[in-house]
């Protein structure tokens, strides 16, 4: 009897995680996706934000978005796969042992310090270095791609690991190289777990807010260079969101509901594609 | 004559730009810390701890913003901790595969990949106006509790996957039910690594902005009950930078956010690794 009643109410406790993501989905898009209706696709999937009058193009913001996120995967993804690598194939025990945790340290680093290392120090450097105004697209590729490494390094790592020693040994039975087995063998075999890395960096870039506001610039327009100042559709929602009311509430949630969107698409690729083994 | 690099030489290459590449990955980490701590450490007296913020954070210390962090963090485990580690149980002990255990997961997947700036917006729009909590420690707190979910089932789940079916065999033939087993065997076994999940959880509580931000507001007075308004280190260190309030007191806060993030995150891997220890 307990053990029924424990089961009845455990079940309903394990339901809590994606009743809260059904809760946070209908919220964002109740209040979101009416305003795209009344504003039409046109006007929405357009250059103007002016939401108290009227304007709610959300275009310069989308590219803005897709650009820091390719720019920190430029970063990322290179350094977070050399780190892998090195971590799983070149390394000994005591060097994966030490190196790990540090890395994971990374991902512990609150956004807001990411931002504020960007402004004392990535952002002069740009300005003095390149020109400009040094709050960039840039500087936002580089302090994301930092921020997304942890992810990619940690996610590849276990992909890397995961492959059966069997593969190392037949592939230097037939004569190739450490360098070779890796790139012929080993990240064809881990490929799945190295993608669905990156796509769950891509996801956590997409949706940084608070480092992405503290060295973008946040100028309304489409960047013409990467030294350009860049807004995101995360910006926006933030710096906007403690004032806005009425339409210009709903037009931010509208934001919301297009990035949510996004994140949800790539978590359901991610997760499928671990899943498949 | 076209120029060949044999596969020796490729190997050696390769290697040292490898090695290169994770030797800039961990000295920008490492610079990253050194550098706020340099910077910041100064600024930690006794008064910086323990004093009011006053003139918006140019004079005084970070006193609010301390009890702030801790109170929001508290009421987010409080509340994240039975429900993540309940879902663990249930996904470990009571389900074999099947479409629920596939929700269940799926849920807790996608929820951990919802940027903050999503739960900022969700708990804005749920706790602060629907449910009408206002910017409250009590909004934040919750907001916070169901970013926190994830990392805590995740970890709980591993931590009673963990821990070898015998004692489960054991307590069942000394006669101990299914509920009793789970609450005298399991659980006690896995604490170690279920603690590592909720303080992970307290470490993502401590460093979130825009979670907090629109959601228990950045009020600068002491906190009074759960309905008050309160700033968060991370916010307060937020507006200190970005309005560019005063930059020492920016580097000071900073210090304390940083100090706090390592010594969870070092409690959190002895903790796992004793446990792991244990098990494996």
């Amino acid at each position: 009897m307990k053990d029924k009643i424990a089961e009845k109410l455990l079940l309903f406790i394990a339901l809590s995680a994606i009743l809260s993501l059904l809760l946070i989905t209908f919220f964002i898009f109740q209040q979101g996706i009416p305003l795209i209706f009344k504003a039409g696709l046109g006007n929405f999937f357009a250059l103007k934000w002016a939401p108290t009058r009227g304007g709610f193009g959300i275009l310069s913001m989308i590219v803005g978005s897709l650009m820091v996120t390719i720019g920190a995967l430029a970063v990322g993804i290179p350094f977070g796969l050399a780190g892998a690598i090195f971590l799983a194939e070149f390394s000994s025990k005591t060097i994966q042992k030490t190196l790990k945790p540090i890395i994971e340290l990374l991902a512990g680093i609150p956004s807001v310090v990411y931002g504020f290392i960007g402004i004392v120090i990535l952002v002069p450097f740009i300005r003095e270095t390149f020109g400009g105004p040094g709050f960039s697209v840039l500087a936002a590729s580089v302090i994301l791609g930092i921020m997304i490494l942890p992810t990619i390094v940690s996610i590849s790592y276990d992909a890397l690991l995961a492959v059966p020693n069997t593969y190392r040994e037949g592939s230097y039975a037939l004569g190739a190289t450490k360098w070779q087995t890796i790139v012929m063998v080993l990240l064809h075999a881990a490929r799945s777990g190295i993608v669905a890395g990156i796509i769950l960096g891509m996801g956590r870039a997409i949706g940084e807010t608070m480092a992405v506001i503290m060295i973008a610039g946040n100028a309304l327009k489409i960047p013409g260079s990467i030294l350009d100042s860049v807004r995101t559709l995360t910006s926006t929602i933030a710096l906007e969101l403690g004032y806005a009311a009425g339409d210009h509430r709903a037009a931010l949630f509208a934001c919301g509901s297009i990035l949510f969107l996004i994140i949800i698409v790539l978590n359901i690729i991610a997760i499928r594609i671990t899943s498949r083994k | 004559m076209t120029f060949r690099i044999g596969p020796r030489t490729s190997q050696v290459i390769a290697y040292i730009t490898l090695l290169l590449m994770t030797a800039i990955t961990v000295i920008v980490l490492l610079f990253i810390i050194v550098y706020i701590l340099k910077n910041g450490l100064g600024q930690l007296t006794l008064e910086f701890l323990t004093d009011s913020t006053r003139e918006m954070g140019k004079e005084g210390g970070i006193l609010p913003s301390i009890l702030g962090t801790l109170f929001i963090a508290l009421f987010a485990i409080l509340i994240a901790t039975p429900l993540g580690v309940g879902s663990a149980v249930y996904l470990v002990e009571y389900t074999k595969g099947g479409p629920i255990r596939r929700i269940i997961s799926f849920g807790a997947d996608c929820l951990a990949g919802v940027p903050s700036i999503i739960f900022g917006l969700f708990g804005f729009i749920f706790f602060v106006i629907s449910m009408n909590l206002g910017w409250s420690i009590l909004s934040g707190g919750l907001t916070l509790a169901v970013m926190i979910l994830p990392t805590i089932i995740r970890t709980s789940e591993e931590a009673i996957k963990a821990v070898p079916h015998t004692y489960r065999e054991i307590s069942y033939s000394l006669g101990g039910g299914k509920l009793d087993t789970i609450l005298r065997v399991v659980l006690p076994s896995a604490l170690p690594g279920i603690l590592t999940g909720v303080i992970l959880g307290v470490g993502r509580a401590v460093g979130e902005t825009a979670a907090v931000i629109f959601t228990a507001g950045s009020s600068l007075g002491l906190p009074t009950s759960v309905f008050s308004s309160t700033r968060t280190l991370a916010v307060h260190f937020y507006i200190l930078a970005r309005e560019g309030i005063s930059m020492p007191k920016a580097y000071g806060t900073a210090a304390v956010l940083i100090i706090i993030i390592l010594v969870i995150n070092f409690i959190a891997y002895r903790l796992m690794h004793r446990f792991i220890a244990r098990y494996y």
